[in-house]
Formats: structure tokens, C-alpha cells, sequence
């Protein structure tokens, strides 16, 4: 019992040292000891009383567009600025249910909308590897969080790989499950057909646990499946000798283009030598559509967006522009005021696309392409294909401030969006760094397959060993 | 007053938003109730709070679906909610969800009943959709400011679109009328214009006859009763016929019916050209109805008022204004069915219905189905009216006291002692009272002046204090005249 208080104590203490706050690596946005302590104790009682719990009180920290009734949920957002939800996300709850603690609330990119936390409001987050490089974004903070040892398990979320990227860039796990398979209820949107709350996690036992502790049906998200939940993580214990006979790995070649940063495809030929040598067949693959998923990322996920933001209108939250002289003035203002460049410039896009008379060559057609991409792997894993695995991005983590074309920012979640796109789970681990930045591996699986997806990710992750990290 | 008819034709097509009456609201478990204090029947979804999603009320689409049979729709089996995004305050989410193109329902067929017309109009029905409905923006409450009360966002609606096959007033008048019979019947929607549960907005043009084309249309909003929508598109078809013949084109816009004046006029604020930007609601799934699902609701429909009618028709052999009377709601119609089987005479029960039942709720104000007399009660009296018991006019006094005192007509009838006398040694005795009073006008009518009956009839009444049965009386008095 003293164990369990204690561990979440030494989180909040390290939740709420200055290192990490708005003067250090800008991780933490918010925290509540007095709420969390209350927590803490409450899953004691529960443990002690012998309640089967998956989780007991193992600290989390979540990011800040995740609703949670003690702490605020702003989205890293002016116009969300000292909003705390009445109501609490369902995968807090189930997570609460299984004895979390939640301990800190993270920083992000403003609504989830960019690759290196440098969007958010409250300023950027350093990367805890090298605080002259940014975390990855848009879950930045909850990566840097883990990889600072501040939780071992963080919530981020997803909408073209904001879990995945910055867990490559800052040497964690990072995990998208399948679009359905965690309830959105609580989650702010982005880009509803694409986002779905994801995992920071040291290894990929411990961040399958917190998947699962979260999944299943919930009547409040129609878009959540009605499938019975895995309940146990892989086995690492009994990962030993060819753990992977019988598997059947995919490379997909879109993956490595030449343009490939040489440290990064180094790193993804080791893994892959490794991942044969656990017995796994590796073959070659193509996903002809992948060069189109940038595209079409960005304009689904903005077009959602213009209009799950319209609710952020000054009227009955947030903070409002009462200077004004009339409705639509207030309505500018509000939001001018309220939303940074950059989610003005989505919701411009995403406006523009629904537009009438530009619907069917946007829209309409983006939807089309999304389903051959879709399709792509589909009929790959129709071949036997067990996972695929590639880079999870292009380069290792960026100088803060070196990327500001946002064509180029954008580029960066090229071998993540495929993921959401498709709905499919996806997993980024660590595979080794080159000049002491970390280098991250994806593996993806079809629909629903978690199971198979974290069983090679973590024979991997074993068969690395320490070597993931140096 | 030019009468434009003569020239012109109007061109209708009506938009008819109709609230399903479910207990709690279309995407969240909130109460749908009307008339609780502002923002009270509201939760994270209905206010649209950071994170909340939409979730489908079942009992919204059962109704939905009842009402697209009910209306001969072609129901689509799969069909998809679209956002609607427009900014307004009173609306949450800055976008209402509806359905775009791809509705619940397609291809419906009204049959409208002019009254007085034996040919049914049939109206075709171009969709029907599922919707949710906005919040209440008050304007007059505080000085300087708008009031938002969201009780009513989220309220399931569904949005019925008739072709424009509309030729008059009138006729827009019984499609309205016919449409909320067949809703009513259906058990869809309270369909009352009043609380805001049907809500009508009337698309109008005019065109020369014998024109193919048609004119440029606008839409009359603001209208709260049936009377008032016929009234203003009159209304609005005399100022486009007036305006066309001056040689001026039609511009499309809105115009408010001003009840007070009686006139239309354009919509204050400029009309704004609003994009939508519709598109497939990402949070919502497509609504997929499995087959024996439709064939299930379409089986337990109850008997909508034509079928009825034609049953009544053929059951009880009633004229047009008979039918019409007794099948105006359903309530009416189970009233009049437990009426008319209890009693026998179908004819007199429809008078009855029509007479003094009508009379009786008009004046209390109650609805039949709290109506205190049940129709087996009623039927009694029917009973002793027509066993010659009871005289027309005592029926009357009887029925209301019935509805006061909760007793039975004979109870009642025994009580105020104006149960008929038909016994003829009693009559007989009067008539002889009546002779003895009224010496000349006895000895004329013995000599054969029939006229004189009517006079000597009153007397015999007179005598006996209206118990006297008349036709007793009539046949007795006829056998002194030679």
C-alpha cells in the first residue's frame, strides 16, 4: 500500500518540478496534487480490498485535449483557457477503473494540430534526449513526459501519427490502436474519422496493458466497435530464441524512398535483419497509393476539423470578445483571438474544401483516394502478410524552430497518416540512435489485430535490448 | 380586389418540420420535454461541450420510420446524417445534424381532403428526413442582450418536403390538415402548431396559366396556424401576381407573415447566400435498417383515418360530412367505434358525435380521451332516446348532468323524472286535460283541421311536462280526427 502512494507521490514530485514546467522542458501544463492524492488513495482502498485491477496506481499523465474533471483541458488553446470539463473521457475513466492515477496534464500542439508541440499556447515543449530539439508533435509533451521519467505511461492522440512521431523522436513507445477500438467520448476532435486516443509507454508490454485497459464499446461513441477486448499483453518473459517462426513481416518499398535519411534507414535494416533472425519471413511489399496520403490527410482531417471547431464559438465557454458590435463581429473576434496561425490556417483549408462547388473535387475525392489507400493494405495482408514494419519518420527529431514551411512540417507524418487514414493499429518502439537522437521503428497490423501487432513489437523490442537506446 | 386567379396560377411546395415524440432527445439522454425552465433539460452533448459525441436515439428513428410509412415513403435502408454547418448562437455545435443526400426516406404520397370534396389530392412527398432541432434564441427577455435557452437543441425533428403540387391555398390548407391527421393516427409527433411541435415553411410562386416553367419562388416563414399559412399565401401570391403584371421579376428571398397586419413581408436581416457545407457526420455511422425491421413497424401501424374511413364506409354506411366528423382524430375514432357497436344505430351516434359530444368537449375544452362519459355510458342514453324513453331535449338536460354527477342515464333520467312516458292510458289523460283547456280549437280539429295537431300537441307536452312520448301523442290525437 505505502508502495503504491509512494510511486504516485515521486510522479507528482517530478510532475511538478520546475524542470519540467513553462521555465524548463515545458512538459507539464497542469496538475492537481490534491485531486490526484485523493485518487491515489481511493485505488489503495480498492487494491487492498482485493478489487482486480490492471493498473494499480500506476501514474499517468494525459494529454491536454483529453477531458478530465480535476485539472483543465484546454487544448493547448487560448480559446480554451481555464475551461475544466464537467464531465470525465471515457478512457479516463476505464483507466481510472483500472487503479491509474492521473497525475499531470501535458502540453500539445493547439488542438492536436502540428508535429513538434510548437503550436500550443503555452509555448513549446523540448525534447527531455536534447532541449534544442523539438518532441514531435501534436502529443509532444505526453512522449516527453515518458521519456523524461516522469510517468510510465502517458495518453496522447492520434489523427496522422501525434503519438507515433514524437515517441520516435523521444526513444518511448508510442501506440495508435485501431480506430474504433478506444472510445473518443471526452476526446476533443480534430478529425473524427481519423482520430483515436493513443499510448506513450516505456515498452510495449506496459503500453499494451493501458491500451487494453481502455478499449471496448462505449454507447457513447457510435464509431467505437463492439468486439470483445484482448486482455492479455504479450508474453515478454517468454520471449526467447525464433519468437518469430511462422511470422510473416512486410517492408513496404514506399517506405524507403531515397530521400530516406541514411542514419534512419541504417537503423530500420538492423531491426529488419534482427526480426529474421527471430525466425519472422520478410517480404517485400507495395502500397502503391501511400504517395497520396499526404494529400489527402490534409484535406480530410482539416475539412473535419473547420467544422468540430465551430463549437468553439465564445458563446458558452471559453473566452469571448465582448467588445464587439454585433454577432458576426463577436463570432471574428472570439476566434481570431482565440485559435493561433495555425488552426486558422486548417480551419481555412477545411472550409474551403467543403465549399459548395469544390466538395466533389476535395472532399468527395480525397474519400475515394482514401479507400484505395485503404485497400493497399488490405490486399496486402489478404497475402498472408502478418505486419508490416517501416520507419516511423523521415528524419530524427528537428531543431526547435528549423522547420516554419508548413508544407514541410506536414511532410513529416508521411509514414504515419496511412495509418489513420486506414484505420488500422499501428505501433512505433525504439530501434537505436545515431548521434544520440533517437530512431523509431513502426510495425502496422490489420483491423483489430493488436494481439499479433504487439507480439512482434515486442520480440523486437527484446531482441534489441539495450541496444534500442544507444 | 383584383382576383389574380383569373391570370395567374400559385405554385406550392411545403417544408413541414414535425417533432417525434420521444422522451429524451435525439442524440443524448436529456429530457425532451416542452415547457421546463431554460437550459435545465441539458448535458455535455446537447451543449455541445469540448470532447461530447452524438449518439442515435432508437425510439427517434422507430418513429421516423412509422411516419415515412405512413406517408407511402420509399424507405432507404441505409441512410446517412450530415452536418449542416451554419454559426448561430442557439445552436451548439455550430452545425445541426440532418440528413443531406442521403435521407431516411424518399417518394411519399399524400392524399389531401378538401372538405367538401369527394376527390382526394394526391401530393407527392419528395423526402423526409431525420433532424435535430436548435435551441431557443430570446430576444425580448433582457435589455441589450440575447437569452440562449438549449432545452429544446437536440430535439429529434423530421423534415418533410412536398413536391410543389400545390395550386391554392386551399389545397395547401388540406395538405396540412390531412398530413397532421395522418401524423396523429401514426402517434409520431403531438403535431401542434402552437407548442412549435409541426412547424411549416411554404415555398410560393406564380406563373400565367398554362405556363410549364416555373416562377421564382420565395418562402413564407412565421406562420403559426394553418388558417394563417393559407391566408399568407394568398397573401404573398397576390403581391407576386401584382408585381409580375407590373412587368417586375420575383426576387427569391424570405417573407415573414405579419399575423397582426395580415401581410407578408420581406425578412428584416439581408439574405445572406448560406453554404452549408453539408457533408457525411464523421462521429455518426450510416443508419442501417435491416428489412423486418420496416416490415415489423409497417405491420403495427395503427389504421390510418383513409382506411378507417373506408371501413366505417362500409360498416356503418356514413355519408362524406359523417366520416369526416367521426374520424377527425383518433381519439374521435375510437369514441365513435365503441359508440356505435355499443349502441347499434351507427347514423344516430354519428349525430350524436357531431352534436352534442362536439358541443360538450368545445365547451370543457377536454380532449376525448378524457372525456368523463365513456361511450358505453353514452350509448345508454343513445339507447333510451331511441326506445322512446327519452325525448331529444331530455337527452340533452340527461347528457349534462352525466358529465357532472359520473352517473348512469337511467340513474340521472329516473332522477330529474323526465323519462318519457309512452303509456297510453297516461297520454290518453292528458289529451283529455288538453281538450278540456282549449274547447274551440278540439271542436275544429274533430271536424277535421289537421293544422290544429301541432297546437294541441304543445298541450299534451305542456301537460306532461315534455315526459309525454310525441309520436305517442301524434298517433293517439289522429284517431279524434275525422
Amino acid at each position: 500500500m505505502r508502495n503504491l502512494l509512494d510511486a504516485v507521490n515521486e510522479s507528482l514530485d517530478r510532475a511538478t518540478d520546475a524542470r519540467y514546467g513553462p521555465n524548463g522542458l515545458n512538459i507539464v501544463v497542469a496538475t492537481n496534487r490534491k485531486a490526484s492524492s485523493a485518487c491515489a488513495e481511493q485505488v489503495a482502498l480498492q487494491y487492498g480490498r482485493g478489487d482486480n485491477m490492471s493498473m494499480p496506481g500506476v501514474p499517468i499523465a494525459v494529454k491536454d485535449n483529453i477531458a478530465t474533471l480535476d485539472m483543465p483541458t484546454t487544448c493547448a488553446s487560448r480559446i480554451l483557457a481555464g475551461y475544466t470539463s464537467p464531465y470525465e473521457a471515457t478512457a479516463i475513466t476505464k483507466l481510472r477503473a483500472s487503479g491509474a492515477v492521473v497525475i499531470a496534464k501535458t502540453n500539445m500542439d493547439e488542438f492536436a494540430m502540428g508535429s513538434s508541440t510548437e503550436t500550443s499556447a503555452y509555448g513549446p515543449t523540448r525534447n527531455p534526449i536534447d532541449p534544442e530539439r523539438t518532441p514531435g508533435g501534436s502529443s509532444g509533451g505526453s512522449a516527453a513526459a515518458v521519456a523524461a521519467g516522469i510517468t510510465a505511461i502517458a495518453l496522447g492522440s492520434e489523427t496522422g501519427g501525434s503519438v507515433r512521431q514524437p515517441a520516435a523522436f523521444c526513444g518511448v513507445v508510442g501506440i495508435k490502436p485501431t480506430y474504433g477500438r478506444i472510445s473518443r467520448f471526452g476526446l476533443v476532435a480534430f478529425g473524427s474519422s481519423l482520430d483515436q486516443i493513443g499510448v506513450c509507454a516505456r515498452t510495449v508490454r506496459e503500453g499494451a496493458v493501458a491500451t487494453y485497459a481502455m478499449s471496448g464499446r462505449d454507447p457513447y461513441d457510435s464509431t467505437s466497435a463492439d468486439l470483445p477486448v484482448p486482455m492479455s499483453p504479450p508474453d515478454v518473459q517468454a520471449y526467447r530464441g525464433k519468437t518469430l517462426d511462422g511470422v510473416t513481416i512486410g517492408i513496404p518499398t514506399e517506405y524507403f524512398p531515397p530521400s530516406l535519411d541514411p542514419d534512419v534507414r541504417a537503423r530500420c535494416d538492423v531491426a529488419i535483419e534482427v526480426l529474421r533472425g527471430l525466425g519472422a519471413k520478410i517480404v517485400e511489399v507495395s502500397l502503391p497509393h501511400t504517395s497520396l496520403a499526404i494529400p489527402v490527410y490534409y484535406i480530410i482531417a482539416p475539412a473535419e476539423a473547420s467544422s468540430n471547431l465551430a463549437r468553439f464559438d465564445g458563446v458558452r465557454y471559453g473566452p469571448r470578445a465582448a467588445d464587439t458590435a454585433d454577432l458576426r463581429a463577436m463570432y471574428d473576434a472570439t476566434r481570431s483571438r482565440g485559435f493561433g496561425p495555425e488552426v486558422q490556417r486548417r480551419i481555412m483549408i477545411g472550409t474551403y474544401v467543403l465549399s459548395h462547388g469544390y466538395y466533389d473535387a476535395y472532399y468527395k475525392k480525397a474519400q475515394s483516394v482514401r479507400a484505395l489507400i485503404t485497400r493497399d493494405f488490405s490486399a496486402v495482408f489478404a497475402t498472408g502478410v502478418d505486419a508490416l514494419f517501416t520507419p516511423t519518420t523521415p528524419t530524427p527529431a528537428f531543431r526547435l524552430g528549423a522547420v516554419t514551411d508548413p508544407y514541410e512540417m506536414y511532410m513529416s507524418d508521411i509514414f504515419t497518416v496511412t495509418a489513420n487514414l486506414a484505420g488500422i493499429p499501428a505501433i512505433s518502439i525504439p530501434i537505436g540512435r545515431v548521434g544520440g537522437l533517437p530512431i523509431g521503428g513502426q510495425f502496422l497490423a490489420t483491423h483489430f489485430d493488436e494481439p499479433r501487432m504487439f507480439h512482434v513489437a515486442a520480440a523486437l523490442e527484446a531482441a534489441l535490448g539495450e541496444e534500442a537506446h544507444s | 380586389m383584383t382576383d389574380w386567379s383569373e391570370k395567374y396560377e400559385m405554385v406550392v411546395g411545403l417544408e413541414v418540420h414535425v417533432q417525434l415524440k420521444t422522451r429524451s432527445k435525439a442524440f443524448c439522454g436529456c429530457s425532451a420535454d416542452f415547457g421546463a425552465p431554460p437550459n435545465v433539460n441539458t448535458c455535455p452533448v446537447c451543449l455541445a461541450l469540448p470532447g461530447a459525441l452524438p449518439a442515435i436515439n432508437a425510439e427517434a428513428v422507430r418513429l421516423a420510420v412509422r411516419a415515412a410509412i405512413a406517408l407511402e415513403c420509399t424507405i432507404n435502408l441505409k441512410s446517412v446524417f450530415a452536418r449542416k454547418n451554419y454559426f448561430y448562437p442557439d445552436l451548439p455545435k455550430g452545425y445541426q445534424i440532418s440528413q443531406y443526400d442521403q435521407p431516411l426516406a424518399v417518394k411519399g404520397t399524400l392524399h389531401a381532403r378538401i372538405p367538401g370534396e369527394a376527390e382526394l389530392h394526391d401530393i407527392a412527398i419528395t423526402r423526409l428526413h431525420m433532424e435535430e432541432d436548435a435551441g431557443k434564441s430570446v430576444h425580448d427577455r433582457y435589455p441589450r442582450m440575447t437569452a440562449i435557452d438549449l432545452n429544446r437543441a437536440g430535439v429529434p425533428l423530421i423534415e418533410i418536403v412536398s413536391e410543389p403540387d400545390m395550386r391554392s391555398a386551399a389545397e395547401a390548407g388540406a395538405y396540412l390538415r390531412t398530413l397532421k391527421q395522418i401524423l396523429e393516427y401514426a402517434d409520431v409527433s403531438d403535431v401542434s402548431m402552437e407548442e412549435g411541435s409541426l412547424r411549416v415553411d411554404a415555398n410560393v410562386s406564380a406563373r400565367l396559366h398554362g405556363a410549364t416553367e416555373l416562377g421564382t419562388k420565395t418562402e413564407v416563414k412565421n406562420v403559426n396556424s394553418f388558417a394563417a399559412v393559407e391566408r399568407s399565401l394568398q397573401s404573398e401570391f397576390e403581391r407576386q401576381c401584382a408585381a409580375l403584371d407590373r412587368g417586375e421579376t420575383i426576387r427569391q428571398e424570405t417573407m415573414l407573415w405579419d399575423a397582426t397586419h395580415g401581410t407578408v413581408r420581406p425578412a428584416r436581416s439581408k439574405e445572406e447566400s448560406h453554404d452549408y457545407r453539408y457533408f457525411p457526420d464523421p462521429d455518426l455511422p450510416p443508419l442501417v435498417l435491416d428489412h423486418d425491421y420496416v416490415k415489423r413497424l409497417r405491420h403495427s401501424l395503427p389504421e390510418l383515418p383513409q382506411q378507417l374511413r373506408e371501413r366505417f364506409r362500409t360498416h356503418f354506411n356514413l355519408n362524406n360530412a359523417e366520416l369526416e366528423a367521426v374520424t377527425a382524430e383518433p381519439g374521435i375514432a375510437d369514441y365513435f367505434e365503441g359508440l356505435a357497436r355499443a349502441h347499434g344505430d351507427a347514423k344516430h351516434a354519428a349525430k350524436w358525435m357531431m352534436g352534442e359530444l362536439a358541443a360538450a368537449l368545445n365547451e370543457s375544452g377536454v380532449k376525448i380521451r378524457d372525456f368523463p362519459v365513456h361511450a358505453p355510458r353514452l350509448a345508454e342514453l343513445l339507447d333510451m332516446v331511441r326506445d322512446g324513453k327519452l325525448s331529444h331535449t331530455a337527452a340533452k338536460a340527461v347528457f349534462a348532468t352525466m358529465r357532472t354527477s359520473g352517473k348512469s342515464a337511467p340513474v340521472v333520467a329516473a332522477e330529474m323524472s323526465v323519462t318519457q312516458v309512452g303509456d297510453d292510458s297516461q297520454i290518453q289523460q292528458w289529451i283529455e286535460e288538453a281538450f278540456t283547456e282549449l274547447p274551440d280549437e278540439t271542436a275544429r280539429f274533430r271536424a277535421g283541421e289537421k293544422k290544429l295537431t301541432g297546437v294541441l300537441v304543445g298541450a299534451v307536452m305542456k301537460k306532461s311536462k315534455g315526459r309525454a312520448d310525441p309520436k305517442k301523442v301524434n298517433e293517439l290525437l289522429a284517431k279524434y280526427s275525422s
